[in-house]
């Protein structure tokens, strides 16, 4: 008690030789005395101005989402970029010709390509997307599907003039962009009937995001989907795996991942400026 | 049962075992365990030791679908047709989670009498060697 009334003393008593040496500022002085006689209720508490609402009414509020097909953002390379370009208006003129519908890995799609095996020359094939690869004209993605209690996947070229016809039946995202464990997963999560009727889905708003976590065989998997490399967060690991094997396979976790600056790739800007590119030369 | 549902056939001991299956390197070669697809006797009755190839008849020892490889099943030598393997091929075919195989005879003549498992289409350019084959298929994809 003796000791705090002394601290708190001198405490007024540098204050003091403070306020002596500097120009004396009135409100200081007041605020300083102020929060000294309230030391025992506690500073008051700061609560932050309120933030001005600010209502657009000038744009629509159904607005179409904005999708740029990952295949036209190029790749950090020491390439020109006029072969991005000139690959990006024959990418365009070809989607002038076949309807390429925005979709994203997860979602369920039937894919029409010319076979000359086959009387009448089409082939047909449903699946779920497992991934999206390759950028501009070899753009592929793979439909995987279990037929006749057989797991068969296709790659398919976007931009091959093979294909007919690409139809979206279910437009949605999983919680991963890459869903190549589905090979090791039960095969219920990859039968997809093939006379399934498309799912209405909008052209606004936000994809709907299936939160579903799958159920695995017993291991072991082609790849050890537990690593942290692949980062896969639609396996249900409770199910299948021990905390001794989740801490074990922390091991392989590289932290320092996220902070190398050599790995960055910001498309934030490029991926405006080919939005916009695309969208002007689709309407012509 | 000898057959999995993920097609990677394991004896009943390595199951038991945690016994690490590399995935596949280079399609069908000498010593790859194989899945009989047709609705043949010998095809589907249970041995203790999955059909295993022995020999591939082509060029360089890497069989694809659509090459004539020699099988050993249930103690004897049996010639077969690769309809599927696990490899990625070409872009627009279809790539089977199990290496999938035909018994067949001297003259190309399937040994079974159907084959239920999907067959990939560009297998119909052989029409004139394994057209029986063809024939037989419930299922092209």
């Amino acid at each position: 008690m003796a000791a705090a009334c002394t601290s708190r003393t001198r405490q007024m008593m540098g204050l003091l030789r403070i306020l002596r040496n500097f120009s004396q500022n009135e409100r200081l002085l007041s605020t300083s005395v102020l929060r000294h006689n309230v030391a025992s209720d506690g500073p008051p508490k700061f609560t932050p101005p309120s933030k001005p609402v600010i209502i657009d009414k000038t744009q629509k509020e159904a607005s179409l989402r904005r999708f740029l097909s990952p295949e036209f953002i190029p790749p950090r390379q020491r390439t020109n970029p006029v072969k991005f370009s000139i690959e990006r208006k024959d990418m365009i003129q070809r989607r002038k010709v076949l309807n390429i519908p925005e979709f994203y890995a997860g979602s369920i799609l039937a894919v029409t390509m010319t076979d000359p095996h086959v009387n009448g020359n089409m082939n047909r094939f449903i699946g779920i997307c497992i991934q999206r690869s390759g950028k501009g004209l070899g753009a592929t993605f793979i439909l995987r599907n279990v037929v006749d209690g057989q797991g068969v996947e296709i790659c398919y070229e976007l931009y091959s003039p093979r294909m007919r016809k690409i139809e979206v039946l279910k437009l949605e995202k999983r919680l991963d962009d890459n869903l190549m464990y589905l090979r090791d997963a039960l095969p219920e999560y990859s039968t997809f009937n093939f006379d399934m009727q498309p799912v209405h889905y909008e052209i606004t708003g936000d994809v709907p995001v299936n939160l579903l976590k799958v159920k695995m065989r017993p291991k072991p998997w082609s790849k050890r989907w537990e690593r942290p490399k692949f980062n896969i967060k639609g396996i249900h690991f409770d199910l299948c795996l021990t905390p001794e094997m989740m801490e074990h396979a922390q091991k392989w976790a590289e932290p320092w991942r996220p902070y190398d600056m050599l790995k960055e790739y910001d498309t934030s800007s490029l991926e405006e400026h080919i939005f916009k590119e695309v969208q002007e030369n689709l309407r012509k | 049962m000898a057959l999995s549902l993920s097609g990677v056939i394991l004896p009943k001991l390595m199951q038991q075992r945690a016994f690490s299956v590399s995935a596949a390197v280079a399609a069908i070669q000498k010593l790859t365990r194989v899945r009989v697809v047709d609705n043949s006797a010998l095809g589907n009755s249970h041995h203790h030791r999955p059909p295993k190839v022995i020999h591939v008849y082509t060029k360089n020892v890497i069989g694809k679908v659509g090459d004539r490889v020699l099988l050993a099943i249930k103690g004897q030598k049996k010639k077969a047709l690769i309809v599927g393997h696990k490899m990625p091929g070409a872009r627009m075919t279809p790539r089977f989670d199990s290496n999938n195989v035909v018994l067949i005879e001297e003259n190309g003549n399937p040994t079974g009498t159907r084959i239920k498992a999907p067959i990939p289409t560009h297998l119909r350019k052989m029409e004139g060697e394994y057209s029986k084959l063809l024939a037989i298929a419930q299922r092209f994809v």
